[in-house]
């Protein structure tokens, strides 16, 4: 273990791409999970032309596809579902969780429990692999004869065992990206158990690493089911098994050759076993994120501390028996969607309590509106529209009426998009200076941050009215269905919200590259934080700290009454 | 900055009582836990839901299994002493203990092919119908997890073996967590013989 920190003589691509320091294997998820997020919105820009224009030659970038995408610029429909189940697909597995849990909780847990690194520096170095192999193997599937996989990003049997080679790829990329999740949470676990500083108590633990911390058991324990389901289909799918098929199957007018006996919902208990954990493996770091940042930038201790902590370890606890319903519209029988209906009520009230402890953290204090607080507070009322629109599809009878439909995807969509998503803005920009010892522009950043919120809202709010419109989320052309048609100039509106929300973040491209230029430089601890990542050096070298740390006191003592200076860092003895 | 390295790698932490690697190792179990879980309910699944299900002792060779079963035991046991040889600081012991669980996880793996070229030459395969599906699914990765144990075993055994002198400590402390993987490789089983051949 020794040989780590002697970093300086390492050559090259042992200290920048085969490395073992946390900041570096973070810098490296946290890099590659942007420029999966920003494939992803690519795929989706592409997608919202079929949906405004139904029909018409995509202009300028038409011609660049081939034969088998589209045809004279139209896309193929073919090509459209590829573009739909990889959207989902990128932008949860390879964009938002490795950016927080990979980017942030690797390079910033050690950090604020004051511990040099990892506990298992070589499994982090092979689970960033591990990721980077499975997302190499995603992207790949496009350039297949028969294209990616197109069953959606919940690849539901029948429908995905008897699609195109793509589906394997996208199981073989599947399992790679489950094994990585696998190692990282162990790593988390175990460094968070036993590499805190001495002082460092659980209830001193900041509110993000709790959150990483619960979120790490979800990916723990809720992943292995699906990864035994993408054997299964991958079974299935070479080895002829009829794990998800059933008996009697008639495909285009043929009967299915297949030893039948199998159960398509099975797939769906085991795939949402996991994909329901992951859902607050999506939210959890975000609200860790905006914990911190209200804390530094309202100058007062974080409400209700120790409840919104009990929460989302109860929220952990429940996510694992809400998923059915995710499966009203199976056919269950009324007495298991009463339970799911009650489990998902309830899973509500933590998720509330978090929610109403960050509100009420804002009350009275001196608050600093910088672009990271900017963010962060809008992650308030854009999670909760998503959360709230989450209720009636909760309920099983105004989830029939809404199950598949536009409403569900303006649902997932605020709590990922403008809630998930604008929370780890805010964090890279209020981490960016102990990253990289210098700050992002403000002009920039707040350019960045009023264009987004106003077109993502743009975006999002129309799925709603399309959702009560009755129109289905996987339309490849709605102009073909009566009902559909009037609310086809919303599509349109959409479309271009969310071409304009592609050109508002070249100021936040330009700011994050140029500020590593330009920007200006900061000391340790450029906000005046309390947590014990800002007491190391901007940017921290290998083992992190000058000497080891010590901690006296909780997270979040600001403003505490009678010191001379409002904020009373963790690792100071005495008042400063 | 030597006394800011990774703690609680060889000597366990006062609080928790354990190594890191110790820790780890249970969570990766929990999670394995969960993957040999998920796939014991879908066998339950479709159990339950189908119309008819033969019983594993008419399909499958019960005496080849229950040899297969003593075998894993035994290697249990001689992985338990590999272990405590070490404690007892006889590490020529420890290897003779650790090449006989290596050659036992070997048997375990021939008599396992043998069994499944048997269903082969009888044109019974994952595809024949929900029953060998299962069965071929569960025990192929039940011994793909006893083939890891054999790959991790071995590299133990000879090259990983030289931590021994360096830091007997930390050597135990590997090898306990070894073992600790491959009683769950052998729990696993003592699952599956009954659930599949006998049931």
């Amino acid at each position: 273990m020794n040989e780590k920190h002697h970093s300086h003589d390492l050559p090259f691509w042992r200290k920048y791409i085969f490395s073992l320091d946390h900041k570096v294997i973070g810098i490296q998820y946290g890099v590659t999970g942007l420029l999966f997020l920003f494939f992803g919105f690519c795929l989706m820009m592409l997608m919202r032309w079929q949906l405004a224009y139904p029909g018409q030659p995509l202009p300028l970038l038409g011609n660049l596809f081939s034969e088998r995408m589209m045809v004279g610029g139209i896309m193929l429909p073919e090509f459209y579902n590829q573009l739909g189940a990889m959207h989902g697909t990128i932008m949860v597995f390879l964009g938002v969780v490795p950016l927080a849990v990979g980017g942030f909780g690797n390079y910033l847990v050690p950090l604020q429990i004051g511990a040099p690194d990892m506990a298992f520096p070589k499994l982090n170095m092979m689970s960033y692999w591990v990721y980077f192999l499975g997302g190499v193997t995603m992207i790949a599937s496009f350039f297949l004869p028969e294209g990616a996989a197109q069953s959606g990003w919940t690849s539901y049997p029948p429908l995905a065992n008897i699609a195109t080679s793509g589906q394997t790829v996208w199981l073989v990329g599947m399992v790679l990206l489950i094994t990585s999740s696998l190692l990282g949470s162990i790593n988390f676990i175990v460094t968070i158990v036993q590499l805190r500083a001495d002082g460092l108590s659980f209830f001193r633990l900041p509110f993000f690493v709790w959150a990483q911390f619960v979120t790490s058991f979800l990916l723990l324990l809720a992943f292995p089911p699906l990864e035994a389901a993408g054997v299964l289909q991958l079974m299935d799918r070479l080895a002829g098994t009829s794990f998800f098929m059933p008996s009697g199957l008639v495909v285009a007018g043929n009967p299915l050759v297949v030893s039948g006996g199998g159960n398509p919902l099975l797939w769906q208990h085991l795939f949402w076993f996991l994909a329901h954990p992951e859902v607050y493996v999506l939210i959890l770091p975000a609200m860790g994120i905006v914990a911190e940042i209200f804390a530094t930038n309202t100058r007062k201790p974080i409400y209700g501390y120790k409840s919104m902590v009990c929460s989302v370890i109860f929220l952990g606890f429940m996510s694992f028996i809400v998923w059915a319903h995710h499966m009203f519209l199976t056919g269950m029988s009324a007495k298991m969607s009463a339970f799911f209906q009650i489990t998902t009520m309830i899973i509500s009230i933590p998720s509330v309590i978090v929610l109403t402890a960050l509100a009420l953290s804002l009350w009275g204090g001196s608050i600093r509106f910088n672009t990271p607080m900017l963010f962060a507070v809008a992650f308030l009322p854009m999670f909760g529209i998503g959360g709230l629109t989450g209720l009636p599809l909760g309920l099983a009878a105004s989830d029939i009426h809404l199950h598949d439909t536009y409403y569900v995807i303006g649902h997932f969509h605020y709590v990922v998009a403008p809630g998930t998503i604008f929370a780890l803005f805010a964090g890279v920009y209020h981490w960016y200076p102990k990253v990289t010892g210098r700050k992002m522009s403000e002009v920039l950043g707040k350019i960045h941050f009023f264009l987004s919120i106003v077109l993502i809202n743009g975006i999002f709010m129309p799925m709603f009215i399309l959702g009560l419109a009755g129109v289905s989320r996987r339309l490849y052309d709605q102009m073909q269905y009566a009902h559909a048609q009037p609310t086809q100039p919303l599509n349109v509106f959409i479309s271009i919200c969310a071409w304009l929300l592609g050109l508002a973040q070249i100021p936040f491209v330009i700011n994050f590259f140029g500020s590593l230029i330009w920007g200006k430089k900061v000391e340790r601890n450029p906000w005046q934080a309390t947590t014990l990542e800002w007491a190391a050096p901007s940017p921290p070298p290998h083992g992190n700290f000058d000497t080891v740390p010590q901690v006296y006191r909780g997270p979040y003592e600001y403003s505490v009454p009678g010191l001379k200076h409002d904020f009373w860092p963790q690792n100071m003895a005495q008042e400063n | 900055m030597s006394d800011n390295a990774i703690r609680y790698i060889s000597k366990p932490h006062p609080v928790t009582g354990v190594t890191n690697s110790k820790l780890g190792i249970w969570c990766f179990l929990a999670s394995e836990v969960m993957f040999f879980g998920g796939l014991f309910s879908a066998y339950v699944l479709l159990r339950a839901s189908a119309p008819s299900w033969p019983r594993g002792s008419d399909l499958l060779n019960v005496p080849l299994a229950t040899l297969n079963t003593l075998v894993l035991i035994t290697s249990s046991v001689t992985m338990v002493m590999a272990w405590a040889s070490l404690a007892l600081k006889d590490f020529s012991k420890y290897k003779r203990y650790m090449a006989a669980t290596i050659l036992l996880a070997l048997v375990f793996l021939v008599v396992k092919s043998i069994e499944y070229a048997h269903k082969f030459e009888h044109h019974y395969f994952p595809a024949t119908n929900t029953f060998y599906a299962i069965y071929f699914t569960l025990t192929g990765l039940h011994g793909l997890h006893v083939l890891g144990g054999v790959v991790v075993n071995t590299y133990f055994l000879f090259p990983g073996s030289a931590l021994w002198k360096n830091d007997p400590e930390q050597f135990q402390g590997r090898i306990e967590c070894a073992g600790l993987y491959w009683h769950f490789v052998d729990l696993v089983w003592i699952f599956l013989f009954p659930v599949l051949y006998l049931l």
